[in-house]
Formats: structure tokens, sequence, C-alpha cells
């Protein structure tokens, strides 16, 4: 296929499945669970992309933050390799390993690093960790051609790939990782997206973003956050809906719960209702951040460290359930995803529209 | 009240200003402070150092004395009250000014009393104890201006005064020798014109010191609107 | 010359209709119709500017307006309008003088611009049943946030809450009548909206309407004292409009009459002159130390608006002014109405403002200040649809003066400056000024922004928004028709097809 049409180049929307769940005890389990889920759904996918991300999965270097990176051949990997070896300590690189099928083909090199920023590098940016990896990220993702990072937290990994998920979770042999908090996502893009980057989970550092749904407002909010520095590069919304999360959380100081009413503030008629003190906080934040307001259908799980959280469109224009078994919290786009997994549940819900549903390990 | 001014910024001097509960403060150690008595009624402000751009803007009523010079924008569109100038002043002195009274003892810059106007009682005035920079009175509208010319500058005017005044009134100390525009008339003030001045000038000695029924005894040019039925510019289209 | 030959109306009269009534002859301020001592009805077609009052106020509908059917010789380049404005000069040796919005045929890109509706990928949103919000704040946004001891989020910051994105532009009492600024002002209260006092000053029985009003602070500061700046929601600083960058503003003595005087503090018959800079604005750091001293003046309580035209450099000088403190910026395209400006400068001087508020936005993007300010664009918003993709394209409201003159009852004869209008609007003639109703006009420019507000509420709809905000800027919205790719460069959209 021409480049031209490649994700990044051209917004294609995207139809989806969502699906993740966290042990609230803090207690792992391997990737194969969250498999199942997301096969559950399979008809929600076309077999133009799938992905997962898990928390936890590497407490032998859980202080490094760990690259995940696709290359398109191995000059642009030896160009990388140079750029990271400038400014990070790489204490280990290795190939991700995986497991052939004929199901995921084309698959471009897929490489990890476990790194630290250089001490010296980090005094000279004057930037603190995150947003010196963050921004070396940016940096590989807009200008270096045919390579891409596309996770970057600290224990913590995406992994992602053209196919169906179930086939892109076998790939990656997830059944060999173990997780506190697991999410997937089966993509259902109108047009190829014609490589693997565009798949999902899209992630920034510690954040992992899943998402259903083509939101309305999504050139208003590109304009916004490419004003404050982020570059959509792949032009989808989940993209877009990451770094709203990661600019109102981590650089402005939201909580989550905050930052989901920035997203899907509550209507004028809603905030007028509440109590003086709530009413003028809840207005505040909708004027004073207005052109983050998501709007159109949305779904999204969010994860960070210790952490899931789900929200919906603040007209509820995408199913989500929310399911709870002892110390597991379930999250699903269809209930019989979460019913695959965990037969039986305490409780079953669906969220109301614009309603921030919060999971988080037990301290 | 006493403010002690140097290292403040403007918004802190003035809010120092506006939360004083004297009617009287002086402020010290001025230097460049913006917007000093800016709206401000009833009160003495004293400031001692240089005021900064846009002293007196909007002020109501009271008084401003400003011992040194003030910088641009004195007086801007001031609506009353009275300012003194114990130095010099910028340019753009007392533009768009409505009504009160300001006095300066020493020079005024380019552009004083730029489209002052006159409404019933508020009448301003712009008394220049010094000279006047280039394009004094530009489109006066209303109100008195008086150059002295107390140092008997060669040059009591720059170039280009009064252009575009169609109302108001213009009066320098001895004679002018700056071309006036077709729009104005000079003749040496009467009797009757001086008596408008005198109370100006009795105010300005007051201040300054110096004689005033000396001054008002000296010649005068007084420069008002020709009153011409203006050329018809437009045709309507 | 024989005027009358060139006239360019041309009044038909149906004798078999008419009832000899005098009506035409008592409407029509022009002195068009003069009943002569043998009792025939003169007609000086020369005299009629077409405002349509004697063809709608004659009972007997016996009266046609119509292009005069006998005209001068005119090619492809000496149009009429060329030819006549030439005899208009050599007859009187003025500036020619016009009124309204450059009406010449030059490209509105407003036009070439289509909007997006949702298909399949996401739904369209029914507005006549779901929450649909036009609510937009004015104000500065993005301010880092802080928190107060208990650590909760401490509201900060003035902002002009606007119900509809929508206001009244500035029209001064003196251009336009008291009853066509009552209505004005009545109406902005009813809409949840605001309307701009012009440089004129506001009259005493209008300070009732303080909350809706935003007084504008111009070159020749008339009517500005401590009160009338305190009186309004906010404060505009006119530098230009769009109908006449950089040129000032002249009230004749004539004009300045009876409550006008009263209202600019100017005594009457005197003149009321405009300069065309304010003489303490020289450059922008002057801007910053009015837009300060305003602020002062009104102890930091009112946003402060600053209105310029829209000229070439116009993305610089929107980001010189985002700089200055400035809380709100108004750009107002060459279309952009006027009570009487130059016809050269008017036609000739200034850009589209659509072109403007593109580049500006993006400008401000770009320099990561957008934030900072808000933008309102005016200068011909004459429906829905143009607000619409004005705000698409960046606006976070539109201002309408025209728009809103015709909904009180003007008939764009574009003779505002004669200071006849027949209409009742601009004018200071009382018998004039009483025709102009002032229930009726504030009921019909109410129904004027409701009506846009529900067309503009099913277009978003139709885009699966539900909130202005996510259409303000969100140019995927756009598509341009037959625009070159330059254009849609400047445009920040692409072409439809694409």
């Amino acid at each position: 296929m021409e480049e031209r049409f490649f994700e990044g180049n051209v917004r294609i929307p995207s139809g989806c499945a969502i699906s993740g769940f966290i042990h609230r005890d803090g207690r792992v389990s391997d990737g194969g669970a969250i498999i199942t889920s997301i096969a559950a759904m399979h008809e929600r996918s076309n077999g133009l992309g799938g992905g997962f991300a898990g928390y936890g999965i590497y407490p032998e270097y859980k202080d490094y933050y760990a690259l995940h990176l696709f290359y398109s051949d191995k000059v642009v990997k030896r160009e990388c390799e140079s750029f990271l070896e400038e400014r990070f300590d790489i204490i280990n690189l290795s190939k991700i390993p995986v497991r052939k099928t004929p199901k995921i083909v084309d698959e471009p090199l897929i490489w990890r690093y476990f790194v630290k920023p250089l001490p010296t590098r980090l005094a000279e940016s004057q930037l603190d960790e995150d947003e010196f990896v963050s921004r070396c990220a940016f940096r590989i993702n807009t200008y270096m051609k045919g390579a891409y990072v596309f996770s970057c937290g600290k224990n913590m990994g995406a992994f992602k790939a053209v196919g169906y998920p179930e086939d892109v979770g076998e790939f990656y042999r997830l059944d060999e990782y173990k997780a506190y908090s697991w999410m997937a996502h089966g993509r259902y893009p109108t047009n190829t997206p014609g490589w693997w980057g565009g798949a999902h989970p899209f992630c920034l550092l510690d954040m992992a973003v899943v998402h259903n749904g083509e939101i309305s407002s999504y050139d208003a909010n590109r304009r916004n956050m490419e004003m404050y520095g982020y570059k959509c590069n792949l032009q989808t919304d989940t993209e877009v809906i990451t770094y709203i999360f990661d600019y109102l959380v981590r650089k402005q100081g939201l909580t989550l719960k905050e930052a989901c009413a920035v997203i899907a503030a509550p209507f004028w008629h809603k905030i007028e209702r509440m109590p003086q003190q709530e009413r003028e906080r809840a207005e505040y934040l909708r004027r004073n951040f207005s052109g983050l307001l998501v709007t159109g259908p949305f779904s999204v799980i969010l994860g960070y460290k210790g952490g899931l959280l789900a929200i919906n469109d603040r007209l509820k224009l995408r199913s989500m359930v929310v399911g709870e078994y002892k110390n597991t919290t379930y999250i699903a786009s269809e209930e019989c995803a979460i019913r695959a997994i965990a037969p039986v549940l305490d409780r079953l819900y669906a969220p109301e529209g614009g309603e921030a549903v919060i999971a988080e390990v037990m301290r | 009240m006493e403010i002690y001014a140097k290292g403040m910024g403007y918004l802190q001097l003035n809010e120092a200003v506006r939360a004083c509960t004297d009617n009287r403060i002086s402020i010290r150690g001025c230097n460049g402070q913006r917007f000093i008595a800016c709206a401000s009624s009833g009160r003495q402000i004293d400031v001692h150092g240089v005021a900064g751009n846009g002293a007196g803007a909007y002020m109501e009523s009271g008084v401003l004395n400003v011992y040194g010079n003030a910088q641009d924008a004195l007086a801007d569109t001031m609506n009353g009250g009275e300012v003194y100038v114990f130095g010099s002043c910028g340019d753009a002195a007392a533009y768009a000014m409505r009504g009160g009274e300001v006095f300066v003892r020493g020079d005024a810059g380019y552009r004083a009393g730029v489209h002052m106007k006159e409404y019933g009682e508020h009448v301003p005035a712009l008394v220049i104890g010094g000279r006047a920079g280039c394009f004094l009175g530009e489109y006066l509208a209303g109100g008195i201006i008086a150059v002295l010319n107390l140092q008997n500058s060669a040059q009591a005017l720059g170039e280009e005064a009064a252009r575009g005044m169609h109302g108001g009134r213009i009066y320098v100390r001895g004679g002018i020798n700056v071309p006036l525009p077709d729009c104005v008339t000079a003749r040496t003030a009467d009797k009757e014109d001086m008596c408008v001045l005198a109370g100006y000038l009795k105010k300005f000695c007051a201040a300054f010191g110096g004689d005033a029924k000396k001054l008002a005894a000296e010649e005068f040019t007084l420069i008002t609107p020709a009153n011409k039925a203006s050329k018809r510019l437009y045709a309507g289209n | 010359m024989n005027a009358r030959a060139r006239a360019e109306f041309e009044i038909l009269k149906d004798a078999s209709r008419c009832i000899d009534c005098g009506v035409c002859e008592k409407q029509c301020a022009n002195g068009v119709y003069k009943k002569a001592a043998d009792g025939r009805l003169l007609i000086a077609d020369e005299k009629c500017v077409n405002c349509q009052r004697c063809v709608e106020m004659c009972p007997a509908g016996a009266l046609k307006v119509i292009r005069n059917r006998n005209t001068p010789q005119s090619d492809g380049n000496w149009h009429l309008r060329a030819v006549r404005e030439i005899y208009r000069q050599a007859e009187t040796g003025g500036v020619l003088l016009s009124s309204m919005g450059n009406p010449c045929d030059m490209p509105a890109y407003f036009d070439r611009i289509a909007v997006n509706a949702s298909q399949v990928t996401n739904p369209p949103i029914d507005p006549l049943r779901e929450p649909m919000e036009t609510r937009v704040y004015l104000g500065a946004q993005n301010r880092q946030i802080t928190r107060g001891r208990d650590g909760k989020i401490q509201p900060e910051g003035k902002a002009l809450r606007l119900e509809v994105p929508v206001m009244f532009s500035a029209m001064s009492y003196g251009s336009i009548s008291y009853n066509a600024h009552a209505a004005l002002a009545r109406a902005a209260r009813e809409l949840g909206t605001y309307y701009n006092t012009g440089e004129g000053g506001l009259h005493r029985d209008f300070y009732e309407y303080g909350e809706n009003t935003i007084v504008q602070v111009a070159s020749g500061r008339f009517g500005v004292h401590k009160d009338y700046l305190n009186a309004g929601a906010a404060i505009e600083i006119k530098m230009g409009q769009g109908a006449k960058p950089g040129i000032g503003g002249h009230l004749p003595g004539e004009k300045t009459v009876g409550d006008i005087s009263v209202t600019r503090m100017i005594p009457p018959g005197s003149d009321a002159i405009s300069p065309a800079p304010h003489h303490d604005i020289y450059s922008i750091e002057d801007l910053r130390q009015l837009v300060d001293s305003l602020k002062e003046a009104t102890r930091y309580q009112k946003p402060i608006f600053v209105k310029v035209a829209a000229v070439h450099n116009i993305a610089a000088i929107a980001g010189g002014i985002a700089r200055s403190g400035a809380d709100v910026i108004v750009l107002d395209g060459w279309r952009g109405g006027t009570g009487a400006a130059p016809t050269r400068i008017r036609d000739n001087v200034g850009i589209p403002v659509e072109l403007a508020l593109a580049s500006v936005d993006s400008r401000l993007r770009a320099e990561g200040i957008r934030d900072r300010v808000c933008l309102v664009a005016g200068g011909s918003i004459r429906n829905s649809a143009d607000m619409v993709k004005a705000i698409a394209l960046g606006a976070d409201a539109v201002y309408i003066g025209t728009a809103a003159l015709i909904a009180m009852g003007c008939h764009v004869c574009r003779s505002c400056h004669s200071g006849r209008c027949n209409w009742g609007i601009a004018t200071q003639q009382p018998e004039l000024v009483a025709r102009l109703n002032v229930d009726e006009a504030v009921k019909r420019l109410v129904n004027l922004v409701t009506a846009w507000k529900h067309e503009m509420e099913e277009m978003m709809g139709g885009m699966g928004i539900n909130a202005i905000e996510a259409l303000r800027g969100n140019r995927l919205m756009l598509r341009g028709l037959g625009l070159n790719s330059r254009e849609l460069d400047i445009l920040g959209i692409m072409h439809a097809g694409e």
C-alpha cells in the first residue's frame, strides 16, 4: 500500500473492543486470561490491529524505563541505538521474544531496552526523568523514520501488532508474563493502518490507553495538545486522549477524577445544580480547560502504575461494563468478555456516562 | 501615610495605595511605577521621584503632586482633580483629558493636550511652565492649554501645534514663531481672555512660586478655532 | 448634467392602484415625493436610496422601486459603479463616503467552506432531544491550577459568560438611534449575551443593562470616565475597524445634538473626531500600557477586549495583543459594516476575516499563547453557518452588527451616513427614530439569535458534537471547495474529497 495512506499520514477512524482487569490485592497473573477475555469479543475487531499492556511485568527491572521499539530495518536500529546510548544508561537490551504464527506476518524488528537517563544529560536538560524520557520518545517517533517507541514506562509494557488480538497475544507469548493488571484492545479500523505502530494500546511513560469510538472533538483537542508541545503523529483518538490525561495529571497536577471532569465534563445544567463551592470548581475546571473536553462516542481504559481507570463519554455512546469478584475489578466493552474469565461475579454494573471508575492496588 | 516604593512593582504599589486608609499618601523612592493615582478620587498623593507612565490616568478628583519628573501619558483621559508636576513631563500628557487641571512646572514633551475636550462645567486645563513639544493641542476639542515659556526659550511651541484644533483655547506667553494651521486663528489675548487664564496662573504660582499678577500682565497670544465653515471633504456615495 | 437621468433607482407608481393618500410623501425623509400645487405627485428618482419604506407603507401597493432601466454606457471594465462615482467626484470634489460593509464582488470564503456530518463511524446527535451546549466563556484559559489548604482547586480569573456565542458589535449611540440601542441592550439581556456601546459613551438610561454591556474606549475617548468604565461587564479598546482600518471617525457637529452631546460629553454642535490612532498608543508596548491602565482603573474586575481590523500582518499583531495582557482579541474583517467610511478605504483596505481568523488562531497556537486570549470574529457574519465555520476555524464567539440591524428592520440601502434612515435605525431625527418600535425590535433580535442557535445546534448535532468548545478550532470539520492550495493552507483545512 502507498505510504501516504499509512496511519499518521491520514486519520483512520476505528471501532473497537476493550477489556482490562486489575488485582487490587497486588497478586499477579499471566496473560492467558486477558487473551481469553478479548477473544470473546472477536466480532468487534477486524484483524487490523490488536494489543495488550501489562503492569508489574518487569519486577527485576522495576526502576528502569522499559522501551519497546519497532524498527523497519537494521539501519534505523543502529541510528536509534546510538541516539539512545548518548542519552541513557542501557542495562539490558534484547529482541522481544515472539512465537511465529502464520496469522501475524510482516513483523518489524521488535526490540526492548531497559534504560535510565544518563545523569549528566539529565542535569544538562534541566528536566525531570519522566519529561526527559517522554521527550526522547517524541523525538524518535517524530524525526526518526522507521523507528517507533510504542511503550516507555517503568515495570510495564505494551505489546501490539496488526492482526486479531488473540493472535497478537499468542505471538508475543503473553502467557510468559505476569502482571497485576492487564488491558487489551481489538481494533476495527475503517482502513488498514499500514504498520504496527497504529495498533493500541497507546502508551506514554506509565500510561497506557485503550479506547473505543470515534470522537468528534478530535481536531479541537489535537490542536490544543500540539500547542502544549505534544505531537500527534498517529492522528488517532487514543493518542490525543493519552496526551490529555498526561497533560492534566502529570503537568497540571489534577487528580484522575478531576481530569475526567475536564475530559467528560458534566453538562452545564448538571453543574448548575451542584452546591455552590462544588459548582464554582466544576465551572472553573470546565472553562479553564475547555479545549480538552472530548465529545462524541468513547469508552476508555487507562492503565497507570497501580491502577486502572475507565470512563465513558458523557452521553455514554459506547458500551462498557464493570465487574467485581473478590479483589479483582474487570472492565470490558461487553459482559461476555468478563464472564469468559470470571463466570461468577460479586457485582456487575454499567457506569454512567462521564462517571470515572477507578480501581487501584491496595497499599 | 508613607510608602517606600523602591523595589516595588506597580501592581504592588498601587494596591498598597488603594489599601491605605489615609487620605494623604506619600510615595517615596518612586522610580517609574506606572498608573499612580489611576482613577483615584478624593485623595492627595505625593510622589517623590519619577512618576511612571499613566500617572493620574482617569483620575476623578483629589490631588497628585509629583516632586520630580513624570513620564509619558500623564493625566491620560483625566476626569477631575489637580495634578502638579514639579519637574517636566514626557510625551502625550493630558491625552483626551476631560476635566481637572494639570500643572507642569518644566517642559512638556511631544503631543501634549491632544484631543482634550470640555463639557458643561468640566473644562480641562493644562498649564506648562516651560515649553511644549511638537503637536501641542492636536485635535483640541475643548479646554484650556497654557504655555508659559518661563525660561524664555526661542520657541515656546514645537512645530505642528494646534493641528485639527476645533475647540478650546491655547494661550502662549509672548509671540508664536511657528506656522499654525488654517483651522485656527491667533491673536493677542485681551483683558477678557486673560481673566479666564488668571485663575490658573494664580494656582501655578502658588504651587511653584512666581508672581501671578505680573505674569498675567504680560502679553499672551491666544489660539482659537477659526470657526470657518469647514469645507465639505466628503461626497455621499 | 441631469442627475435624474443618472438616478440609480426608478420609482414605478401604478396610477390605477394609487389612492392618493400621501403616505409616501410623509414616509420618505429623502424627499423623493412631493405633492405639487396642482395636486400631482412629483417623484424625484435621483433622491431615492431604495430603502423600501414607501413600498412597504403604501396601503394600496401602488409603488415599486427598481434599478433604473436607463443606465449610462458601461462595460466589463468601466462598470456602472465606476462611472457613477467619477461623475459624483467630478461634481463635488469630495472624498466618496459610504455606509455599511464592502459590497464588492470579492470572494467570501465562508461560501467556499463545507461543514462535516457524522456517518456510521460516530453518531449524529439529535439537538431537540439531547443536551446541546452553546455556552461560551470569554477569558483566559489553561491557567496553572492552584489549590487551597484543603487541597481543593481554587477557581481564578474573570470570564464573560455567553449563552450563545454571538454578541452585538460596537455601534455608537450617534451612528444609530436611541431606540436601536435600547433594543440591542434589551435583546442582549434576554439572550444572555452582550451588546457594545461603540465610541459614543453610554446613555444614562442604559446603565441598567451594564451586566450585558461592553463599553468601548476608542481614540476619541468620548464619554469615558470611571463610572462608564465600571458600568459594563467588559471594556473594549478599539484600535481599528474592518470597514476602515487605519482611519478614525468623524461625527459631524450637526449630529452632535441633544442626548448625543450629553452622552459623548461634548458640547452640542461640536464635531466629534476620533483620531486615527490612539495618541497614547504608537507601539505595542503602549497598548499594554492602556490595557494595564484600564485594569488599574477598574481594579482588575473587567476583562479587556482589543478590537483590530484584519490587515495583512494580523497574525503578528494578534500575537502582540495576546502578550499585552488583553483577554479577548476581536478581529474585524474587511466586510465589516460602518455608519460612514471613505468608499475607497472600505472597499480596498484590509483582508477577509476568514483568512485573518485562521492565520491568527494558527499563529497563536504555534506560539503557545492561544489560551491566554479568546478570539471574537466579526466583519460579515451573515448567518449561523458563517458562525459555525468561524468557530471551527478558531473563534470563541462572533460579533454581528449588520445582521442585527437587518433584524431590526434595516433594508440595507447603504445610506446610514445621510442620517435620514427611514427605518429609524441610523438616524437622530426624532420623528424617524420614533418609527423603530423597541419592543418589536427586541423580539426580532431575540428571534434571530434564537433561530441561529437552533441552526447551530443542528449542525453541531450532525457533527456529533454536543458542546461548542469541541467545535472551536476543530478544522477537521471543514473542507474547502474550489480553493487553491495556498488558501487551504492558510485556512488550515483540506479540500473537499480529501
